[in-house]
């Protein structure tokens, strides 16, 4: 990949997100303004009250904000209807949450095939097709059948990626994915948004508020108060494999 | 989203909840059955009803004497102690009624027949050929006694099933054969056609029937008649029979302008609209008994599904999340209640005819399901679906997705 030819997946300017809480006007955001290219992966951190999570909400589709431009993939999202900001986060964007949102008794095959059920360009025949592609590309083909609470957290996480991948989503965004798991699952699944972002070019923005995973990402920004206080691009990526690797092993894992 | 993975997905989602949606679903189960089989029994009683009646004659019309004069002390006369119908007043209907087709005089009287060393005591009704049209009556072996009989008064007779259980020993064939009624001789020419009990739970084949001259003049000794049968040319027009036979009898009789009728003509087709519309409030108070508990069941789904979304609002969060349309999740919603309420009415019809069936087969009650009560029923319970999942159903679809993911 060259600089040059880079497309701006994301590019939002002055950004700002007022909340009305009775007579007080809280501003989560007070004019958030950065962009992210194609193949990027970006961690935004910050601690709570930061806005991180207003500005995921924004770039999710889920929310609006009160000023400022939004551009996703090259569409200007902007007084969208709320049919227009389902079809936007259906074929733009993939989600990955921190408590995996998995429908239970449904078996992962199916929870992956969920997003293509409201995507009507997937006829119904290739829904199986794409979502067991999907389920190998995070190497869990021979779990399909499985239900949600017969698979370990690292497992239905992964069962979560997938589902963000099978509608080819120009982006996926990440809310604290490892936020409910313990480090070396942590590590798993880091090298594994690695692996769909350096291989596969995927581009992944990941909020979270551990350091240690942001090592992991090519760049950071930096919330606070609503601003962004720093936009740092990582000088050395850590390889969450090789971390995996060095951690020690655990008798009782063994 | 397509129609059937629709329906397939509010399956699996029913399916994961079995225990619960089957509760759901006995609400409406019952409703509907309770419709289906309350309505069958009302139907079948007030169509046992109407076919008994009908059996009796349903366009026959009856007159009788009729008193409200009083004699002595202020006793009122029986019709059976009136003479005031002459059998020149069957003529008179016969000749100038044009809704009238058959008329018969009649008188009857209780005694004892006779055959061989069997004796009976039975009722010998004395009528004109005619009484065989207008009741209806068929005969079983034999002919009938024509009107030659009647004019000169011929001894033969037609006699009930009741009367040759009694009086016949098995296999012996009573056409031809000699009977007494009260000491007097009477030729059997024909035996009549079973007919069961009346509504009133009278045996009507406990009969003797002959020529009206022949119980007039050998057995009562009377010249007037007790009844005056007729049949209206259909059931239809027996209000316009009714107002014809009063108008010549009264002329008949010459009662003036003022006077009240010394007769009173009765319909078979009044006795049926009265003892149908008993059946028909049996009905109705059953039919509203089910329809409320078709509501009932209705609010069940209601319920249930409130619950459901509250339960799974995080789910619709997600799916809104990953692209759902607020119309995704109202059909989907939707498409559920509506699952429940069309199985739950489809076991209810099917419950509804097996209970209809067993009460027929278990309490011998006569049940009669109709098709527009299963019709009903069902698509009373599929707008019941509709209706009642609607609210639920649209409030997950306006659900804040991100209110919806927070959810706990």
């Amino acid at each position: 990949m060259t600089e040059i030819n880079k497309t701006k997946i994301l590019d939002i300017t002055e950004l700002k997100r007022d909340f009305r809480m009775g007579v007080e006007t809280v501003k989560a955001l007070k004019g958030v303004s950065f962009s992210v290219e194609a193949g990027e992966f970006v961690t935004i951190m910050g601690s709570s009250g930061s806005g991180k999570t207003t500005l995921l909400n924004i770039l999710g589709c889920l929310d609006q904000p009160t000023d400022g431009t939004y551009l996703l993939d090259g569409v200007h999202v902007k007084n969208p209807s709320r049919n227009e900001l389902a079809h936007l986060r259906n074929r733009k964007i993939g989600f990955v949450f921190q408590s995996y949102n998995l429908l239970s008794r449904t078996s992962a095959l199916e929870n992956v095939e969920l997003p293509l059920l409201y995507n009507a360009d997937v006829p119904t025949k290739e829904r199986r097709e794409k979502a067991m592609h999907a389920l190998e590309a995070v190497r869990l083909q021979d779990r399909m059948d499985h239900m949600p609470n017969e698979l370990s957290g690292g497992q239905q996480q992964r069962v979560a990626i997938a589902r963000a991948l099978v509608n080819e989503p120009v982006m996926i965004l990440a809310d604290e994915a490892t936020g409910n798991l313990d480090t070396r699952t942590s590590y798993e699944i880091m090298s594994l948004f690695q692996e769909l972002n350096t291989q596969k070019g995927k581009t992944i923005i990941f909020v979270t508020h551990e350091p240690d995973i942001a090592a992991f990402s090519s760049r950071t920004v930096t919330l606070k108060d609503g601003r962004v206080i720093k936009d740092l691009k990582n000088p050395k990526v850590l390889s969450a494999k090789e971390s995996l690797a060095a951690l020690p092993v655990d008798k009782d894992d063994a | 989203m397509d129609f059937l993975k629709l329906i397939s997905l509010a399956w699996k989602a029913l399916l994961r909840n079995k225990i619960r949606t089957f509760l759901t679903m006995l609400g409406i189960i019952i409703g509907v059955a309770a419709v289906i089989t309350m309505v069958s029994i009302g139907e079948g009683s007030k169509q046992s009803i109407r076919s008994q009646l009908s059996s009796m004659g349903s366009n026959m019309i009856t007159v009788r004497p009729f008193s409200n004069s009083t004699v002595g002390g202020g006793a009122r006369l029986g019709s059976t102690g009136l003479q005031t119908l002459k059998t020149e007043d069957a003529v008179s209907i016969q000749s100038q009624a044009v809704n009238i087709t058959y008329v018969s005089p009649a008188v009857s009287t209780r005694g004892q027949a006779i055959n061989a060393s069997l004796n009976w005591p039975t009722s010998l009704q004395g009528v004109s050929p005619s009484y065989l049209d207008i009741r209806d009556w068929a005969l079983s072996s034999g002919v009938s006694f024509t009107d030659a009989d009647v004019t000169s008064s011929a001894k033969v007779c037609l006699i009930g099933q009741t009367v040759i259980k009694n009086i016949f020993t098995d296999g012996q064939s009573p056409i031809g054969s000699t009977i007494r009624f009260n000491k007097i001789p009477f030729k059997v020419i024909g035996v009549l056609e079973m007919k069961g009990e009346n509504t009133f739970g009278q045996d009507q084949d406990d009969i003797i029937l002959a020529p009206y001259t022949t119980v007039q003049k050998r057995i009562m000794a009377i010249n007037y008649i007790q009844n005056i049968y007729a049949s209206a040319v259909d059931e239809n027009s027996s209000a316009a029979a009714t107002a014809e036979v009063t108008t010549i009898l009264r002329a008949n009789h010459q009662l003036k302008a003022g006077d009240e009728d010394d007769f009173s003509v009765r319909t078979q087709a009044e006795l049926i609209s009265t003892m149908s519309s008993t059946s028909q409030l049996l009905t109705v108070l059953l039919t509203a008994i089910a329809a409320i508990s078709l509501l009932v069941g209705g609010i069940g789904i209601m319920n249930i599904m409130y619950v459901s979304v509250t339960e799974r609002t995080r789910e619709i969060g997600l799916r809104m999340a990953i692209g759902a349309r607020g119309i995704d999740i109202l059909l989907q919603f939707l498409t559920e209640a509506i699952l429940i309420s069309v199985t739950g009415g489809l076991l209810g019809v099917v419950l509804g005819i097996s209970a209809a069936k067993l009460v027929t087969l278990l309490l011998q009650w006569p049940t009669l399901v109709s098709q527009s009560s299963v019709f009903l029923s069902f698509a009373i319970c599929s707008i019941t679906g509709v209706f009642f999942g609607f609210y639920p159903a649209q409030k997950a679809s306006r659900l804040d997705p991100i209110d919806a993911l927070r959810y706990e």
